[in-house]
């Protein structure tokens, strides 16, 4: 792999940036590989990532019936935080939010990774106890979190309508500083490029259609253009692992929704943090770009079409006035949907299956972006050793027969 | 927008005024008590997430606040049929597992 620095975009430019190293090959797959990912968005490049280069289980492939991050890695609203409110949760989203911290350095590739600081709103006294007892819970789990009144909300977010004369004023905030955003592309990319020059192939254009079995452990998967064989696969295809779980033959309690979101015409500065509210149910942040990239919530009934409703993004774009009445007369540039797999209890799922050596890694619902790297690298560990990382154990199905749910409602916040 | 006929009102109404409160057709366990924790779960947590036809509830909200049923394609967004509480869905599609109806009572 080409590494990339300052010096040679230097010396590309002699040659008028014609002759830079495609990012990764196109391999044809081989018969049998040690691991397959199905599934070619940030996590499942992620976990191909991490399994070449903390395992050595080099012999891998990243199967993707698009193009790579072409999904909900495309179609999120790129914002990383790890403020939940369980241990469980807290200790899987902190361990993502170490990786991202080093993230650029470590694949040679700019993500654009942007702690400017995410804060999120109480309208209500509840939602005031609420946060304060969600910041304590983060303090104690080594997640940084600041509860904030009016006063401060109004001075750090100047735009912000604290007003009393809102339909529900604001009465505070906490903020993680240390969260932010990320360019979504840019992690696909990094993370597909390091692992391609770590010998991973990541075959497109190529649909997973079935799962071959034998004497109930897998052994490799079907797809539209032919046999794969695999010692371990690992499904990581967010709205689309219900349909997957089901061509293996189990069921995951999953239900697969459309997530919208929108941005504006690009605009001068005018929002340099990230700013959520759950009571009036939306959330704003400003890319680098200047547009508004605004999130909304998602529709009630099951959908695979990746586009949503109208009327959510009216009340999206309603809440998002409410907030900043400055912007009432931007308009929006594009708007598009992505199919989201919802959990009963808001939290992944990232298991084991009644199919032996088939792991699945979904149920990120509204908010996986944010934990892309340490989902990926929680998963390899596990494809890796056949056992469950110790982080991503308390994560099986087996909670939802048990009753060991973990329910971060609360904290998935508003839908993104 | 879809636009969705409430078999109770009658009438094609927007969207806005129902709510869609998941798969329908899902049995009460007849005897709680005797339940392991997998059929609770399986009852509790699990449901059908189909790519194509889908059979769910809907609630009319803001007009008559009745429940109803509704088939619909979760990939296309179509809907093509709605009926009442208690009715089996004309359209089927491939064969769709349709719980029974418990004994006194409909779903």
């Amino acid at each position: 792999m080409q590494r990339y620095s300052g010096f040679g975009l230097l010396k590309h430019s002699l040659s008028h940036h014609e002759n830079w190293q495609r990012m990764w090959r196109t391999p044809t797959p081989k018969p049998v590989y040690d691991v397959i990912v199905v599934g070619g968005g940030g996590h499942g490049l992620a976990t191909a990532y991490y399994l070449a280069k903390e395992h050595g289980v080099k012999n891998v492939a990243v199967i993707e019936k698009g193009w790579l991050g072409g999904g909900n890695t495309a179609r999120n609203t790129t914002i990383v935080r790890s403020n939940y409110l369980w241990d469980e949760s807290a200790h899987l989203y902190e361990h993502a939010m170490k990786l991202w911290e080093g993230l650029s350095q470590d694949l040679n590739y700019n993500v654009m990774f942007s702690q400017r600081g995410v804060y999120n709103l109480c309208h209500t006294l509840q939602d005031m106890r609420e946060a304060e007892r969600r910041v304590s819970a983060n303090r104690l789990n080594g997640v940084d979190g600041e509860l904030l009144d009016t006063k401060q909300v109004a001075e750090e977010i100047p735009y912000l309508d604290c007003s009393k004369n809102t339909r529900y004023p604001i009465m505070g905030a906490t903020v993680q500083r240390r969260g932010g955003v990320a360019r979504h592309d840019a992690v696909a990319w990094g993370f597909a490029r390091a692992a391609d020059a770590l010998g991973v192939d990541l075959i497109q254009n190529t649909e997973v259609i079935g799962f071959r079995k034998e004497n109930g452990a897998v052994i490799g998967v079907e797809t539209n253009k032919g046999f794969i064989g695999a010692k371990r696969v690992g499904v990581v295809t967010a709205g689309n692992s219900g349909h997957m779980a089901k061509l293996a033959g189990f069921r995951l309690p999953l239900e697969s929704h459309p997530l919208q979101a929108l941005v504006s015409e690009p605009l001068k500065p005018v929002i340099d943090s990230v700013i959520m509210s759950n009571a009036v149910h939306g959330y704003i942040s400003q890319s680098d770009k200047g547009d508004l990239v605004i999130g909304a919530g998602i529709d009630s009934w099951v959908g695979y079409g990746q586009r949503g409703s109208y009327p959510v993004i009216e009340h999206t774009l309603q809440a998002i006035v409410e907030m900043f009445p400055i912007l009432s007369r931007v308009r929006m540039n594009r708007q598009w949907g992505g199919i989201v797999d919802t959990t009963p209890d808001a939290c992944p799922i990232i298991s084991k299956t009644p199919v032996k050596n088939l792991f699945f890694n979904c149920g990120w619902g509204t908010g996986g972006f944010k934990a892309t790297p340490g989902s990926g690298n929680v998963f390899a560990a596990t494809l890796a050793k056949g056992e469950m990382h110790p982080l991503a154990a308390p994560f099986s199905i087996d909670r939802f027969y048990t009753g060991a749910l973990i329910d971060e409602h609360g904290a998935a916040a508003v839908a993104h | 927008m879809l636009h969705i006929h409430c078999p109770h009102c009658g009438e094609l109404r927007s969207e806005e005024e129902f709510h869609a409160a998941g798969q329908a057709h899902i049995p009460r366990p007849l005897d709680p008590d005797s339940c392991t924790d997998v059929e609770w779960g399986d009852y509790m947590f699990f449901r059908d997430n189909p790519r194509g036809i889908h059979h769910e509830l809907w609630v009319h909200a803001t007009g008559c606040r009745r429940y109803f049923n509704v088939t619909r394609n979760t990939e296309t967004y179509e809907i093509l049929e709605t009926y009442k509480i208690g009715e089996q869905p004309q359209v089927t599609g491939k064969p769709v597992v349709v719980a029974k109806a418990i004994e006194g009572e409909t779903v």
